[in-house]
């Protein structure tokens, strides 16, 4: 019975930091059905989110729910200036080229982090406080389970939005072909810099649950968990956005019961073995279509 | 016309030994100085090697000290468990650590063959990190404090012989038959693969050769620091190591070789900017990625530089 009740919590966290996960993978995978490039720099952003949180409540001692917003401002109007800067310029050469900046990009976002707050960690309060939950002898954190309950609305909207909306609708159509897109009248430019806008706020967030649950924020706080929520969206097929939920879901429990019942020290190991295996058997992920290259 | 070229070559290579030589006899170097040029030894050879899967294979490759922690870790086992007397002992080090790396190439080189451009980028990286929490824990390795005890018995010779050889069989490979089917696959897989060039075989290779190289590079790292941290090896050393090719040129050894150099002695000669220095990677990957790409910036450049005849693409 005990080891079950521990499988089950584990179990649960997992499925809270899966959900972060996938809320970081919709940012990858939405950036890379779009505008075809690999945004290196989304987990930073995320780092980014998470400082905020922590100078508007402890610095300027605001309540957290202006932090929340600010933390989404500052992301959105960072997400959209790096497209501008570093990827609009790029948006015909080379992928490698795109790639190597993405990469630069992370590593500034890291530095100017590393520069203005130091390399120690930094404690964040949490942004709510919710007791755990006692259900049938099962403790479930009230964070963990906050963080699935919000992960589960926004992506209903996201959802609703992406399908039912003209805004949404245009984002899927510059997905699937630019150039027919722009000959329908939809504005390219626009649409990409919305979905790095997009994509930017959700990491926000992202950036605040995951702090909420960590407690503390340093410059590579993003980097790690970045780098796997793109290992989450390349598992559930890059620029499908239900596989970046299954993907981050599968890969947060994955990640929580190796952690529990293999090695701390390997959990990364076997995260990163999974997205080999994965891509070996299947190169385009659980969800993914497949592209045929013409000549 | 070629052989006038080796020849060249053979003189600099001679001449700049000489120089070094001197240096270090006659005392101009400090002794600061002359630590750094084991390291430079290391990182031309990092440098080089990277350069042929990024400059020339035109695929990216995030997981270079993973190869260099594998080629680090057999050489320097080896050393450390063998009582060899040390000529013997390093050479076959060299040797061992070189072919430890060289299977793992083998084995990235694979996925490599399904995989492309971003996808096989994060599947090198995640080798990488792989790579690294494996080796944080093994007993046998060290785990997390390291393994030590390795014998300091490089110097600035070996090094240099060492780099030497690097750049020599990279250099003649890529101006061979075989490095032109490489840079084929870069600029077109499907037209390369329709003149009859084997991709799979090539693309092997060059994972093969240049893991090799980046492992001699770790076992020569190793035997100049006498400890080997898992946490040395980590993406920001692979990072690093693509910081100094896409400074010196993608596809162009002579710019690696410079800027590994310069990397190497930069943030030595400027202790008290320390903390700038990964600004200064940072900026300069963006900044010379988009010199590079940019259609508006490269017309820019040709102007100002009247390259206008010698188009790269």
């Amino acid at each position: 019975m005990q080891s079950f009740i521990t499988f089950i919590q584990q179990f649960i966290n997992g499925l809270s930091l899966g959900s972060v996960y996938a809320l970081m993978a919709l940012g990858y995978t939405m950036v890379y059905g779009i505008a075809k490039m690999l945004n290196f720099a989304h987990g930073d952003i995320i780092m980014v989110g998470a400082y905020t949180v922590s100078v508007v409540c402890s610095v300027l001692g605001m309540s957290p729910a202006v932090a929340v917003a600010a933390s989404v401002v500052v992301c959105t109007v960072l997400g959209v200036t790096i497209e501008k800067i570093a990827y609009k310029p790029l948006r015909s050469a080379s992928p490698l080229a795109v790639l190597i900046t993405a990469i630069g990009v992370s590593y500034f976002l890291q530095s100017v982090a590393l520069l203005i707050f130091g390399s120690n960690a930094k404690k964040v309060q949490s942004v709510v406080s919710l007791s755990s939950i006692k259900i049938a002898n099962i403790d479930l954190s009230g964070v963990a389970l906050l963080i699935i309950g919000v992960t589960v609305l926004i992506m209903i909207c996201l959802s609703l939005f992406i399908n039912c909306t003209k805004v949404g609708k245009a984002m899927l159509a510059v997905s699937e072909d630019k150039g027919a897109a722009e000959l329908m009248g939809i504005n390219v430019n626009a649409t990409i810099s919305l979905t790095f806008a997009i994509g930017s706020a959700l990491a926000a967030v992202a950036g605040v649950l995951f702090v909420s649950s960590y407690g503390y924020v340093d410059p590579y706080t993003g980097a790690l968990p970045g780098i796997k929520a793109f290992v989450a969206a390349v598992l559930g097929g890059i620029g499908s956005i239900p596989g970046a939920m299954l993907g981050g879901i599968i890969l947060g429990i994955i990640e929580s019961l190796s952690k529990a019942y293999i090695s701390t020290d390997l959990a990364d190991a076997i995260v990163f073995g999974v997205l080999i295996v994965v891509l070996l058997v299947k190169p385009t992920g659980m969800l993914g279509k497949k592209k045929i290259t013409k000549v | 016309m070629k052989n006038k070229k080796n020849i060249l070559y053979a003189v600099i290579a001679v001449v700049i030994f000489a120089a070094l030589f001197a240096l270090v006899n006659l005392g101009v170097l400090s002794r600061q100085y002359q630590g750094l040029l084991v390291p430079i030894g290391v990182n031309v050879m990092l440098a080089v090697s990277l350069n042929l899967i990024v400059g020339f294979l035109g695929e990216l490759s995030l997981g270079h000290a993973g190869f260099m922690s594998v080629g680090a870790y057999a050489g320097c086992l080896f050393t450390v468990h063998a009582n060899l007397p040390v000529f013997v002992e390093l050479p076959l080090a060299f040797i061992i650590g070189g072919a430890a790396a060289a299977v793992f190439g083998l084995i990235i080189g694979i996925p490599a063959l399904r995989l492309k451009g971003d996808y096989l980028a994060i599947v090198t990286l995640g080798f990488g990190e792989i790579i690294r929490s494996v080796f944080n824990s093994l007993d046998i390795l060290g785990g997390s404090g390291g393994l030590k005890g390795i014998d300091k018995s490089s110097n600035y010779i070996m090094a240099y012989v060492l780099a030497v050889i690097t750049i020599l069989v990279i250099a003649n490979l890529i101006n061979s038959r075989h490095g032109r089917a490489i840079k084929a696959i870069r600029d077109n897989v499907i037209a390369a693969e329709s003149v009859g060039v084997n991709v799979v075989y090539y693309k092997i290779l060059a994972f093969v050769l240049s893991a090799f190289f980046a492992g001699v590079a770790g076992v020569l790292y190793g035997h100049n620091l006498a400890i080997l941290k898992p946490a040395t090896f980590d993406f920001n050393k692979s990072i690093e190591i693509l910081v100094m090719v896409v400074l010196g040129g993608m596809g162009n050894i002579p710019g690696s070789i410079i800027a590994a150099v310069i990397l190497t002695v930069l943030p030595e000669a400027m202790r008290s900017l320390a903390d700038y220095r990964m600004l200064f990677y940072a900026i300069a990957l963006i900044v010379m990625m988009l010199f590079s790409s940019n259609p508006t910036l490269v017309a820019f450049r040709q102007r100002v530089f009247k390259k206008k005849a010698k188009e790269v693409k």
